[in-house]
């Protein structure tokens, strides 16, 4: 159709001339988000589309009964086991590095080698280049040829970015009256509902009481996924027995269902979306809304697949603007891909990344633990 | 900031002026800013090194043409070269000479396969073939049930003999080997002509699942092994297309989510690194999201150049049918343009997604890109409330809106009056402009002048004097560097830019115009279909 193209290029036009045209605001920007005069947030005028069903009568709860039960993988072995398949999984950067450091000199070829690799761990191209550029300074001024000791500064350097101090602990505590909320989002693919699934075996292992929200009522069988995760551990899965249900109020029923339990911890799958489809954004932002109704959410965990490449930048602004992400975690990286582009994130953002996925096996999620990715990187 | 690479030549470019050949210097600086693009875009390390050489190798040989400028020149060899790797020709799928052709999909886990299987089957059969999908994929959780979902959704009969895991705990019993063999057996028996074979995602370093992929290639002996790859993917994209090249040795790259905003990188280090064409892009959840790969349009993409075609997709797939047409026959009609229509737009707008996206999607835009960046999202909002506070005979005639009427209206939408008064000012300007646009003259006072308008996608197809207002026919031409005019022109209306006006006449006398208003009655003009870009025709249904 000749007519969709052409309107929607005139009037893109129209739009742009009318609205690129010098701010709308006063100038110097308003002050706050009301005036004076308005009436305090939360009053009567609220809109309607946010209130939550307060009856669970059109999304029946299904609880679960407990068969056999198996024990989460203590946190300290796993730790141990997951050490080990971390190193092996990045020897492949780690070996490029320390054949171009065991030269004697450090000319230009060093540093373009020092910045492909970077880059090839897809650090993206300005994070690399800064990087470099520090290392250089530093260089320049301690006046070292030293490859050992230039090792030891990209080092330093890298793990200044990633920044060990940063606060990378999960909110899993029980509020006062309600129990904490995470909240798992994530574009198609990268594996939220398994990382769900799996983050309950580690709650469960901590003693933690926990409750999944399945609140994914878009993918084929993506309820049953988690309900088979909740299933092994002994935890309640609350789903939504139609497809394509308001998955706001299946996320609701979950954390309603989690402060009658008195649990610790409500976990909530979402399905997974691309970052710039807005009307998929703003049901998330719904979710969200929605759940504060019940209990405030306390972690909103933005998966991130491994392999992703500048792309997870956007991925990241896109849903820090839309539910705030307090934390990433980096799936599948048990294999080839070094997942770079959570540095890049840090770097913009200051969202760290909490957890890491090391493979398809239940208990294959640990805590991120920046010396040690960092030592992976240049082993 | 420098967003696209345009924008970054155009800054390199910019004390050249004049220079007749491009010099090794400048050839070197530009050559840093595409090295930057591309690993923006996550094409591959060493892709991107193989690429900027040659570029630098062709741009270092070119004579600075007289219609092009040096940046116009640069970005139109980087775009060649581009489609040169990806690939000119879309190749079609092999079909057996006898018996069921089998395509097998394989890649890594959650690229899309099993959804991609749902969508592929929707295509044959609307093709006219017997499609029927084999559950291979055994180790995924309800990866069959998955698989039995898309395959109602897309009406496709689903070969599913073995029920697969349910969990993450079952460990994987059935044999995915024997399963594909059954199937293509079944298929056969049951007259299917085309079996598309759904198998587990795998990484490319698992030695046993790769072997177990070549096993099932082996017994079913497919006509097509598509490797399906994520846009998304990084600089793995490389040792991944590898891996699966040796193991399965696919025979056509499928890349998916690319309804996502990943600049698709992937796709030029997976066709550079393999040789092997991509066929397909899958571009979003439904299953009719799926469509040939359009070779041209991803080398914009890449490039992070103004997608024409991807905004007139987004505005088919978003826009009312009725409003639209309403809409093109004002236009038609050089009837005013009212705030009603305004709002009207504006909603439908919406639904394309962010503002700012789509304002830069415009080809030329990329000088404007600080006022994009800088345009609150949330001032629509405001525009709409003005609006919204006028009466229905304010919006259709804003000439009726003295004093008075103005400070009720700033009341009522809790904005200034000075603030009403701007968007009347804007918006009477805009009227303007529309109805010149209608007499077919162009965007008179478009801000910025449309910088860069030549070096947009096209490799240098000019849009002459017409800023980001081309008509439909002549848009399309630029992914094949054709240079095509504006039908209807005034032979008055002459560009400005004397490398632009040599352009605009060298059109002129190769492409015949025909007459008549470039916007008014669309029906009556006869698309000159043959020269539009491939994939192009769905849009003139």
């Amino acid at each position: 159709m000749f007519v969709y193209v052409i309107v929607a290029v005139v009037i893109l036009a129209i739009l742009g001339f009318v609205l690129l045209r010098g701010p709308k605001a006063p100038p110097g920007g308003y002050e706050s988000t009301r005036d004076a005069d308005d009436p305090a947030p939360g009053g009567s005028g609220d809109s309607n589309d946010d209130v939550a069903p307060t009856s669970t009568e059109d999304v029946p709860a299904a609880t679960t009964t407990k068969r056999k039960v198996d024990r989460p993988e203590s946190v300290s072995s796993r730790m141990a086991r997951l050490r080990g398949r971390l190193s092996k999984s990045n020897n492949l950067f780690g070996r490029g590095l320390l054949a171009l450091l065991s030269r004697d000199r450090i000319d230009q070829d060093v540093w373009d080698e020092i910045e492909e690799t970077l880059l090839l761990a897809d650090l993206g191209s300005e994070a690399s280049m800064d990087l470099v550029e520090a290392l250089q300074k530093r260089v320049k001024v301690e006046g070292t040829q030293d490859p050992v000791r230039v090792k030891a500064m990209l080092r330093e350097e890298l793990l200044t970015v990633v920044d060990p101090t940063m606060d990378r602990s999960l909110a899993i505590e029980r509020k006062d009256l309600a129990p904490a909320v995470i909240l798992v989002v994530g574009v198609n693919g990268v594996g939220k509902t398994t990382t769900v699934g799996k983050l309950a075996r580690v709650l469960v292992a901590e003693d933690k009481d926990v409750v999944l929200g399945a609140a994914d009522t878009f993918r084929a069988a993506a309820a049953d996924q988690l309900q088979t995760w909740g299933n092994r551990v002994g935890v309640v899965t609350v789903r939504s027995e139609t497809e394509g249900a308001d998955p706001a109020s299946v996320a609701f029923d979950a954390v309603k269902v989690g402060i009658e339990a008195e649990s610790d911890v409500v976990l909530l799958d979402t399905a997974g979306r691309l970052q710039n489809k807005a009307g998929l954004m703003d049901q998330l932002g719904k979710i969200k809304r929605v759940v504060s109704k019940a209990a405030e959410v306390d972690e909103v965990l933005l998966v991130i697949d491994a392999t992703t490449g500048q792309n997870g930048m956007v991925q990241a602004k896109v849903f820090s603007q839309a539910v705030d992400v307090t934390g990433i975690v980096l799936t599948k990286l048990d294999g080839t891909a070094k997942g770079g582009i959570v540095v890049a994130i840090q770097r913009a953002l200051g969202v760290p990344v909490k957890l890491i996925g090391l493979g398809e096996g239940p208990d294959d999620l640990a805590p991120f633990d920046p010396e040690q990715f960092v030592d992976a990187l240049l082993d | 900031m420098f967003n696209s690479l345009s924008d970054r030549l155009t800054a390199t470019f910019k004390n050249l002026r004049g220079k007749g050949k491009l010099t090794e210097a400048d050839v070197d600086a530009t050559v840093r800013e595409i090295r930057r693009a591309l690993l923006d875009a996550d094409v591959a390390v060493p892709v991107v090194r193989e690429f900027t050489a040659a570029v630098k190798e062709r741009a270092l040989g070119a004579e600075v043409n007289e219609a092009l400028n040096p940046a116009q020149l640069i970005v139109k060899i980087v775009n060649t070269q581009l489609q040169e790797i990806l690939g000119g020709e879309t190749r079609r799928i092999r079909m057996a000479k006898s018996g069921p052709t089998v395509i097998m999909l394989a890649g890594l886990q959650g690229a899309g396969k099993t959804t991609l299987a749902g969508k592929l089957g929707n295509w044959l059969k609307s093709q006219g073939h017997r499609p029927l999908l084999v559950a291979s994929d055994l180790q995924r959780p309800n990866a069959v049930t998955q698989l039995q979902v898309v395959g109602d959704r897309a009406g496709v009969p689903v070969w599913a003999p073995h029920p697969g895991t349910t969990s993450e705990f079952d460990d994987p019993t059935g044999d995915p080997v024997q399963v594909a063999r059954d199937g293509v057996a079944h298929a056969r028996a049951k007259l299917f002509d085309v079996v598309i074979v759904d198998t587990a995602g795998r990484l490319g370093v698992d030695q046993a699942l790769m072997a177990q992929a070549r096993d099932i290639r082996d017994a079913v002996d497919p006509q097509e092994v598509l490797f399906v790859i994520d846009a998304m993917i990084g600089q793995d994209a490389v040792q991944t297309a590898q891996a699966f090249n040796e193991g399965v040795d696919f025979t056509g790259v499928v890349l998916s989510k690319l309804d996502g905003d990943a600049r698709g990188g992937a796709a030029l280090s997976v066709a550079s690194v393999t040789g092997k064409p991509i066929m397909f892009a899958s571009t979003g959840e439904g299953v009719k999201d799926f469509e040939q790969f359009h070779p041209d349009r991803m080398a914009s993409r890449i490039l992070d150049m103004g997608d024409v075609l991807t905004l007139i997709e987004q505005a088919e797939q978003n826009w009312d049918r009725a409003e639209a047409q309403k809409m093109a026959q004002k236009f038609a009609d050089q009837e005013d343009f009212t705030f009603d229509d305004f709002l009207v737009q504006m909603q439908q707008l919406k639904k394309m997604g962010s503002m700012k996206k789509l304002l830069g999607m415009m080809p030329g835009m990329a000088g404007m890109r600080e006022q994009i960046e800088a345009f609150d999202e949330s001032s629509i909002g405001r525009i709409e409330a003005i609006i919204r506070s006028m009466t229905p005979h304010e919006r259709a005639a804003p000439k009726i809106l003295n004093g008075s009427r103005r400070a009720r209206i700033a009341k009522g939408s809790g904005a200034t009056v000075s603030e009403v008064n701007q968007l009347m000012e804007r918006f009477m300007q805009a009227q303007k402009m529309m109805k010149k646009m209608a007499q077919g003259k162009g965007i008179p006072g478009m801000p910025g002048g449309m910088p860069g308008m030549g070096a947009g996608a096209g490799g240098g197809a000019a849009m002459p004097g017409m800023g980001g207002m081309p008509p439909m026919p002549g848009m399309g031409a630029g992914g094949k560097g054709k240079v095509k005019n504006a039908k209807g022109k005034k032979k008055g209306s002459r560009s400005g830019n004397p490398a632009k006006r040599a352009q605009e006449n060298a059109a002129a006398t190769t492409k015949q115009s025909v007459a008549g208003s470039a916007f008014g009655a669309p029906a009556q003009q006869e698309p000159d279909l043959k020269d539009l870009p491939k994939g192009f025709e769905k849009f003139l249904k």
